[in-house]
């Protein structure tokens, strides 16, 4: 059995800076070995760990999607000592990744069902896996009506601005895309909070999962939407970010309860969460 | 199933016999207390002790570990390639480990030996050591293994269980190891018909000078966020000091961090021992923490050994009555109080 | 001590019943013998766990920064030090406290003790004045209490409380003539090699559980150095420059402020004789600035205020 604690070595293809302040680059890994990249099959809403050598680990949502081949992609927020050496490193440098790791986005139970992505901040990464995946031309049929509400608190800070551009001109998609303020007189999108933006579309609960990944307090505000628009709590799917060390479960510091936020997790239903103690 | 019967005469002869094999570990009195080290001579083994200090969990999963090295030369065509840390495997026996100890072991191999993961340093350590355990005839007034569905003769975790019966030791093997670790003793004699009597008073007697000092039911019953909202832990956690001396002293505390460090141009991945106690453990980058508070670590520590370890797994508490906790906790802090309040904590309206 | 007890349990409901504190904060009974837990008392009910006798070591300031109640707490000679430390550091302020002194004939040390009893327990330990008396299966021992006083306790030169709002028994008799340093002496007359194998030897069964530190009333700071990771100061593993660098470092941080209370090596679970670190600047400092830490509330401590006249000798 390979050693799950080994990550498999991969060089930096490129790194895209994301948003105006600078704080979020996207850097896509092509792995040195092509049998790693066979092994590494993964499934969109999973995480893995970048490891820096001499620095350490970080987990973070895996931001390609399976349908995007010969490459994995990540989005890296500046905040701690790993990602603030990552957002020094430069094209071509070599580290490391460990993974895939977690569950993912249940979509075997999703399949037929229309779909409903809230989004806030930089939390959009998984959310940009899956809406990849299930628009890609194998995938798209696989699913009904697939809704996005995705904001930011100014445009400067949208992540993907090339793609949301691209999934605003398509028909298979609604795209709702917010800033909660702008002084851009053309900016084309909305203008609000997440929450009276979806409020405001409405998204049907009817036959109807919403995947919602953010800032706690878009979180807060959101889910009472969410209900009042009919959503069940077991069709109210997150994912949760925890801090992590060996990502499979077995260093002990993400549990929330009886299940850790890296193995069991990191995507739990609302009704799940609510069985489990609130520590995160 | 083999077993023997060593005299007390003869027991050095015997160790000595298992060191020209490899490596023997047991326990010494260092100082001011018991803790297990290699044997540099039969001698060294001081079978009178109680227990040790620390649990002997460092066998398996050690404070401070190199798990990866790796180089940051810039001219090295390796470069920041992780490559796994040598280690050695080679046969080790443990001799006089407790049963409480060596239980612990099959707990924690819940955690590092699953179906789908295995962490391969535990793994391949347990697979290459041997555990003889000595069993406890007179237990300290801190032990309450009794109660945590192990005992003073519990050989369930061991390959080889000693029975000081006196002026000797009947040893008898668990495991195919065991066998084969007894079998390759010479010179030994069949067990006497009294020693195997004799055993069984002495087991009675440690048992019953334990008793069952705790009912666990209540807790497995007891919904989780009952006890997770139960203002017990109020009461609690004010004397703790959130050190991690507990977590450190504990055989089933096996929470770790992961850390690099570099000197010059080459660096580990090391492996240390962490603790729920401590606040960095789920400190985010973001400098959100989850468990900011004193008491919710507490809390995290009691409740992962007595509610979701049990409910997790099924097979009972992670905690196997050693009682070194509550001797080391530096403000008496005694999970056995801790699990009453928790069996009889009342039911609290939502 | 039972007269402590009773005088203890008598203010704590006092205070808690004329809503003069919201909190009580003392010890009661342990479960184990010679040990007692740091307790909170809230309610004039809670106040009959209360006790006092010697097993009550720990020191309680360490459980005063960062409330914002209003608090009764017992003292000890070294607990009202460390107190007066916390004022000094605005870690709480005075008219939050109320403070019952509790003068002090020394505090026992469980370890040396449970060493002489090799193994036997005790069923029963009965503390006269200058007697411990222990009883259990096979055992019927009467020890001295002098002999048996934690280090500190035993050279402590500072026993009744230097602060407080009412002392719960007679003032006790201060000791005299006491040589604080003598230990400190012989590792200064070591050879620099000896002074570093001396250090490394006591250490060397350091787990990195930090139980000195956190047990330590002046250890308050919000995050520790070893905790730090951008910088990350100090390496986390049990290697010796890791340990060493912990242990030096801490007993810098506390030059000037530790009052040798002795929490630290009464809460090592391995018995590393923490206090060989901290005495040497206590003697530094007590030698080149005759500054002792926690003594007076209006004075402000030896290193963090400057007088022309310091002596700077030991700049090289």
């Amino acid at each position: 059995m390979r050693n799950p604690y080994l990550p498999y070595p991969v060089r930096i293809e490129s790194i895209v800076t994301e948003t105006e302040d600078r704080n979020l680059k996207t850097f896509k890994f092509v792995f040195l070995n092509k049998e790693d990249e066979e092994a590494f099959e993964y499934i969109p809403g999973q995480f893995a760990e970048l490891s820096v050598p001499g620095q350490g680990e970080i987990p973070i949502g895996i931001a390609s999607s399976p349908t995007e081949k010969g490459f994995i992609k990540f989005t890296v927020n500046k905040v701690g000592r790993v990602s603030s050496y990552m957002h020094n490193m430069e094209e071509g440098d070599i580290m490391g990744v460990r993974g895939p790791m977690g569950n993912w986005y249940p979509w075997e139970t999703l399949e037929g069902k229309n779909i409903v992505i809230i989004g806030g901040g930089f939390a959009f990464t998984t959310l940009r896996s899956s809406i990849a995946y299930m628009l890609h031309p194998g995938n798209r049929s696989r699913f009904g009506k697939i809704d996005v509400v995705y904001g930011a608190r100014m445009p400067g800070l949208l992540l993907y601005k090339e793609e949301l551009a691209a999934w605003e001109q398509r028909d298979d998609i609604g795209m709702h895309i917010t800033v909660d303020s702008t002084d851009d007189p053309n900016w084309k999108y909305n203008v609000g909070f997440v929450p009276a933006v979806t409020k405001e579309k409405a998204p049907s609960a009817e036959n109807s999962y919403a995947i919602i990944c953010g800032p706690p307090i878009m979180i807060k505000f959101t889910l009472p939407v969410l209900t009042e628009l009919g959503f069940p709590p077991e069709r109210i799917i997150s994912s949760l970010e925890m801090r992590m060390k060996c990502g499979i479960g077995i260093c002990g510091r993400c549990n929330l309860g009886t299940e850790y936020v890296c193995k069991d997790g990191p995507v739990f239903t609302l009704e799940e969460l609510s069985q489990l103690p609130n520590e995160y | 199933m083999s077993e023997i019967y060593i005299s007390k005469e003869k027991f050095p002869e015997v160790v000595g016999q298992l060191m020209s094999h490899g490596r023997v570990y047991g326990p010494v009195f260092q100082g001011q207390y018991h803790e297990f080290a290699r044997l540099d001579k039969p001698e060294d083994i001081d079978l009178s002790f109680q227990n040790t200090r620390l649990s002997p969990k460092d066998f398996f999963h050690p404070h401070s570990e190199r798990m990866f090295t790796y180089s940051l030369a810039k001219d090295d065509p390796e470069r920041c390639i992780l490559k796994e840390a040598p280690k050695d495997y080679s046969t080790k026996v443990v001799l006089g480990i407790r049963p409480c100890d060596a239980k612990a072991f099959q707990l924690d191999d819940r955690n590092f030996d699953t179906e789908t993961i295995k962490d391969p340093w535990w793994v391949q350590r347990r697979k290459s050591t041997i555990l003889v355990g000595l069993a406890c005839n007179s237990p300290c007034s801190t032990c309450f293994c009794t109660s945590m569905d192990t005992g003073p003769f519990d050989a369930s975790g061991l390959d080889v269980l000693m029975v000081d019966v006196g002026d000797g030791y009947v040893a008898r093997s668990v495991t195919e190891k065991g066998r084969e670790c007894i079998s390759s003793i010479k010179g030994v004699q069949t067990v006497p018909a009294q020693a195997a009597e004799k055993e069984g008073q002495l087991k009675k007697t440690a048992e019953e000078s334990m008793g069952k000092v705790l009912d666990m039911k209540p807790i497995y019953e007891k919904k989780t966020l009952e006890l997770f909202h139960d203002p017990l832990w109020e009461e609690v956690h004010f004397s703790c000091i959130n050190c991690g001396t507990c977590t450190f002293a504990c055989p089933t505390c096996w929470c770790f961090d992961i850390q690099d460090e570099v000197q010059g141009d080459s660096g580990d991945r090391l492996r240390l021992w962490d603790s729920c106690m401590f606040p960095l453990f789920t400190f985010h980058g973001s400098g959100h923490n989850p468990r900011s508070q004193k008491i919710q670590r507490v809390r995290q520590r009691f409740m992962h050994k007595l509610k979701y370890y049990p409910e997790k797994y099924g097979n009972g508490p992670a905690c196997v009555g050693c009682g070194r906790c509550v001797k080391a906790c530096p403000v008496n802090i005694d999970i056995r109080h801790v699990a009453r309040l928790m069996s009889t904590s009342c039911s609290c309206p939502a | 001590m039972q007269a402590y007890t009773e005088r203890i349990r008598e203010a704590a409901k006092r205070l808690l019943s004329d809503e003069k504190v919201d909190v009580v904060i003392g010890f009661r009974k342990g479960t184990i013998p010679f040990m007692n837990e740091p307790y909170l008392a809230k309610t004039p009910e809670q106040v009959d766990q209360l006790v006092w006798d010697g097993n009550c070591g720990v020191n309680l300031a360490n459980y005063l920064p960062r409330r914002t109640d209003r608090i009764a707490v017992v003292a000890k000679g070294c607990d009202s030090r460390n107190i007066v430390e916390h004022i000094v550091e605005n870690q709480i302020k005075r008219e939050q406290l109320h403070i019952l002194g509790a003068p002090c004939k020394g505090m026992m040390d469980k370890r040396r003790i449970n060493a002489e009893l090799k193994g036997r327990e005790p069923s029963s330990v009965e503390e006269t004045g200058s007697e411990i008396k222990i009883k259990g299966q096979d055992l019927d021992l009467t020890l001295s209490r002098s002999e048996f006083l934690q280090e500190n306790c035993a050279i402590c030169i500072h026993r009744n409380p230097v602060i407080y709002d009412d002392l719960v028994g007679d003032l006790v008799e201060e000791q005299k003539d006491v040589d604080r340093y003598a230990d400190v002496r012989k590792v200064e007359a070591m050879s620099s090699e000896d002074k570093w194998q001396y250090f490394d030897d006591l250490i060397s069964t350091c787990i990195r559980c930090y139980a000195c530190r956190n047990a330590c009333p002046a250890c308050y700071c919000p995050t520790c150095f070893v905790d730090e990771s951008r910088p990350q100061w100090v390496g986390k593993t049990i290697d010796p420059t890791d340990t060493r660098t912990f242990h030096f470092l801490r007993a810098y941080h506390l030059a000037g402020r530790c009052t040798d209370c002795g929490a630290c090596e009464r809460s090592c679970p391995v018995g590393i004789k923490v206090r060989q670190f901290t005495k040497k600047l206590e003697k530094d400092v007590k030698e080149l600035f005759d500054y002792e830490a926690g003594i007076n509330p209006d004075m402000r401590p030896a290193l963090d205020f400057h007088r022309p006249d310091d002596p700077q000798g030991f700049i090289k």
